[in-house]
């Protein structure tokens, strides 16, 4: 029984921290903009393209790690700036329909440099080398997923409780207005955090695409989904919501793709079911069930209405 | 505004739109049935459709929803599953022994039947997820959207649904040409038929949203606490005009079965609410006509107008540099992106054609409570 089900959980694990790493920056963004940053899944995709193609240019390996990630970085700031600061005074809905926007225009760009084939993600050597923990062989990464994640997790909290620019976030996130009046640079703490936001989702995308291997223009468009959802799960505004939202979210997402198996392993099925489809699904599931319940989130911040 | 008097502005529009038909039926008797022009047309007509039935939740009731796919999806499904001739289903359903349903209904009952199980989802849907606010609404539809997509796919429903093979060989737009005796088409109306239902399901929307219970939605998109003390009750308001903007995109997806000839669960994914979405944005939230318009102008420019990007151009001996296959996406998303930072009213704002014909006159039309 646990032989079945612990390579499901591990990847699970692993594709958890993967997804709260994009989850933070969803949740960061929506806690300062309220805005739910529907490009930031593009963003990890384009992060992968960025690394097959420089891969393939012939710049050493070691190179490329940190020029991708600065990249991404310079990425999503000027999408902030091109794209959503035009808005801050707009309606909130126009925003996201912006958001919406850019992820078209991404999805499109990268299908018309990519001519919409699979591009193969090069390997990194040692996350990429096969390990066997428990019985269990898979990838280096799988296993270094998790502690990285938690790893930047808890500096980026510190970054938020113990510097200057962490305080403006806070202050920020609470109340907009209010703190422009403070005379903190509003501007430049919204950047700060889409710079860190995706950051962290280029980080989530040498991760990922180890994994599994491929990139292609609609890559980004499922795990950014689910990055989100765990974020809601979580709390939106809140990064421990997010990472504990995203672990739920990506060990329930593997068991469910396995679970025909561990269930007929286990003599409770005779046959398959068909239940690996639902795996995409449950976690919308999921998050349904936690809006209907429990509308904030597990560790949200009650929201009252006001007229 | 009078509501009983019908003024003149009203006419002039209803005889545009009419006479329209009458060009697209004349055009379609002499220009050959092969055109693009025929193509967009049919598109258009079941995106605009769609965008409307998306506007009137979006642009009129303020509920913005992105779960216009998975509707679709449900109505593409409801229509091939009842439409598929008996005599075809074992090949269809091959790997179903011929499915579960054994009889074939006539096309207009599929369809309507198509737009009554996307309403019925919604109802459900809407149970929980009505009650949630903007973005968390959005979301929340969205997922149900993926949920059905997924339920669709799903292996044990296949003697229905046919798992996730496709459903083919359902009547299509081409079935509505008249044919003699000897096969031969005698009167084209595979472009009029989808336009006509496309038009009189757009009717009925705009008929709704002049109604009293269409300003009650007006009203709750303007402030939904001062409307619910003015008296208008929240919930039921939004469940309804929930279910039916869902009847309608239900109805549109058949449209979209029987333009593709096939459907198949994969492709209705939240890509395709973005498109419609993003139609709706650039005709103008609020605007049936401004959907209509943008409908068709979408689907000019992504199949028809600026094909002539994805290939090869030479102007002389010079190669035009950058043309290649999906850079007409790409020039695309960058108009749709300029029309969503730099015109965000789209092309109508909340002004109708009636509208636009009486500042034509120079009447300034009362109304269209711009924010």
């Amino acid at each position: 029984m646990w032989s079945t089900v612990f390579p499901y959980l591990l990847s699970g694990i692993s594709v958890g921290g993967q997804y709260a790493l994009i989850a933070i920056g969803y949740t960061m963004v929506y806690g300062i903009l309220r805005l739910i940053n529907f490009a930031h899944g593009d963003v990890f995709m384009v992060a992968g393209i960025i690394m097959v193609y420089m891969a393939a240019s012939g710049v050493p390996l070691w190179l490329c790690i940190p020029l991708v990630l600065l990249l991404t970085a310079l990425i999503g700031f000027v999408i902030e700036r091109v794209a959503y600061k035009p808005l801050r005074t707009a309606p909130r809905m126009s925003a996201m329909i912006s958001a919406i926007g850019v992820s078209y225009t991404l999805q499109n760009l990268v299908l018309y440099i990519t001519g919409g084939l699979n591009q193969i993600y090069p390997t990194i050597p040692w996350i990429s080398d096969s390990v066997t923990i428990f019985g269990a062989t898979t990838k280096m990464v799988t296993v270094i997923t998790p502690f990285l994640t938690l790893a930047l997790v808890v500096a980026l909290v510190m970054l938020i409780n113990h510097t200057k620019i962490g305080m403006a976030m806070r202050a920020v996130s609470r109340d907009f207005e209010t703190s422009q009046l403070m005379g903190i640079k509003i501007n430049r703490v919204i950047s700060t955090t889409f710079v860190i936001g995706t950051f962290l989702a280029g980080v989530a995308s040498l991760l990922y695409f180890t994994n599994y291997t491929t990139v292609i223009q609609t890559s980004g468009a499922m795990p950014g989904l689910k990055a989100f959802v765990a974020a809601v799960f979580g709390g939106i505004g809140s990064i421990p919501g997010a990472v504990v939202g995203a672990f739920i979210i990506g060990i329930a997402e593997n068991i469910i793709k396995g679970l025909d198996i561990i269930l007929f392993k286990a003599g409770i099925v005779s046959g398959p079911l068909g239940l690996a489809t639902f795996s995409d699904a449950f976690t919308f599931a999921l998050l349904i069930i936690i809006l209907a319940v429990k509308p904030t989130g597990l560790f949200g911040e009650k929201i009252t209405d006001k007229v | 505004m009078n509501r009983k008097k019908i003024d003149s502005a009203t006419i002039i529009s209803a005889v545009i739109v009419l006479a329209l038909y009458v060009a697209v039926f004349v055009a379609e008797q002499f220009i050959p049935a092969t055109s693009m022009l025929f193509t967009v047309l049919k598109k258009g007509a079941t995106y605009a459709l769609v965008a409307v039935s998306m506007n009137l939740l979006n642009g009129f009731t303020g509920i913005f929803s992105l779960g216009q796919a998975g509707f679709m999806l449900i109505g593409a499904y409801v229509y091939g599953i009842f439409t598929i001739p008996v005599l075809s289903r074992m090949d269809v359903y091959q790997y179903y022994n011929g499915g579960l349903v054994q009889f074939t209904l006539p096309v207009f009952i599929a369809m309507i039947l198509s737009g009554l199980a996307a309403a019925l989802f919604a109802f459900l849907i809407g149970l929980p997820v009505l009650r949630l606010k903007s973005d968390y609404l959005a979301i929340a539809t969205l997922g149900f959207a993926e949920i059905i997509r997924a339920l669709f796919q799903w292996d044990k429903l296949g003697p229905i649904t046919n798992g996730s093979n496709m459903l083919r060989l359902f009547p299509t737009f081409n079935d509505f040409n008249i044919r003699g005796a000897d096969g031969q088409v005698v009167v084209y109306l595979s472009t009029l038929v989808p336009l006509l239902i496309s038009g009189v399901c757009i009717g009925v929307i705009i008929l709704l949203i002049n109604s009293t219970f269409g300003r009650a939605l007006r009203a709750i998109k303007d402030d939904e606490i001062a409307a619910e003390a003015m008296g208008i009750r929240l919930a039921s308001h939004k469940r309804l005009a929930f279910c039916i903007s869902s009847f309608f995109a239900g109805v549109g997806g058949a449209m979209l079965a029987m333009y593709q000839t096939t459907v198949q669960a994969k492709s209705f994914t939240t890509a395709m609410t973005y498109e419609i979405l993003l139609i709706v944005v650039i005709g103008g939230i609020g605007s049936v006509t401004g959907s209509c318009i943008s409908s068709f102008l979408f689907v000019a420019c992504s199949e028809w107008w600026l094909r002539f990007l994805d290939q090869k151009q030479m102007i002389g001996t010079f190669e035009v540099p950058l043309l290649r296959n999906g850079f007409r996406l790409v020039v695309f998303s960058i108009i749709i992106m300029v029309v969503v930072l730099f015109f965000r009213q789209g092309i109508m704002g909340t002004k109708e054609l009636p509208d636009l014909i009486r500042g034509l006159r120079g009447k300034r039309a009362k109304g269209g409570a711009d924010k």
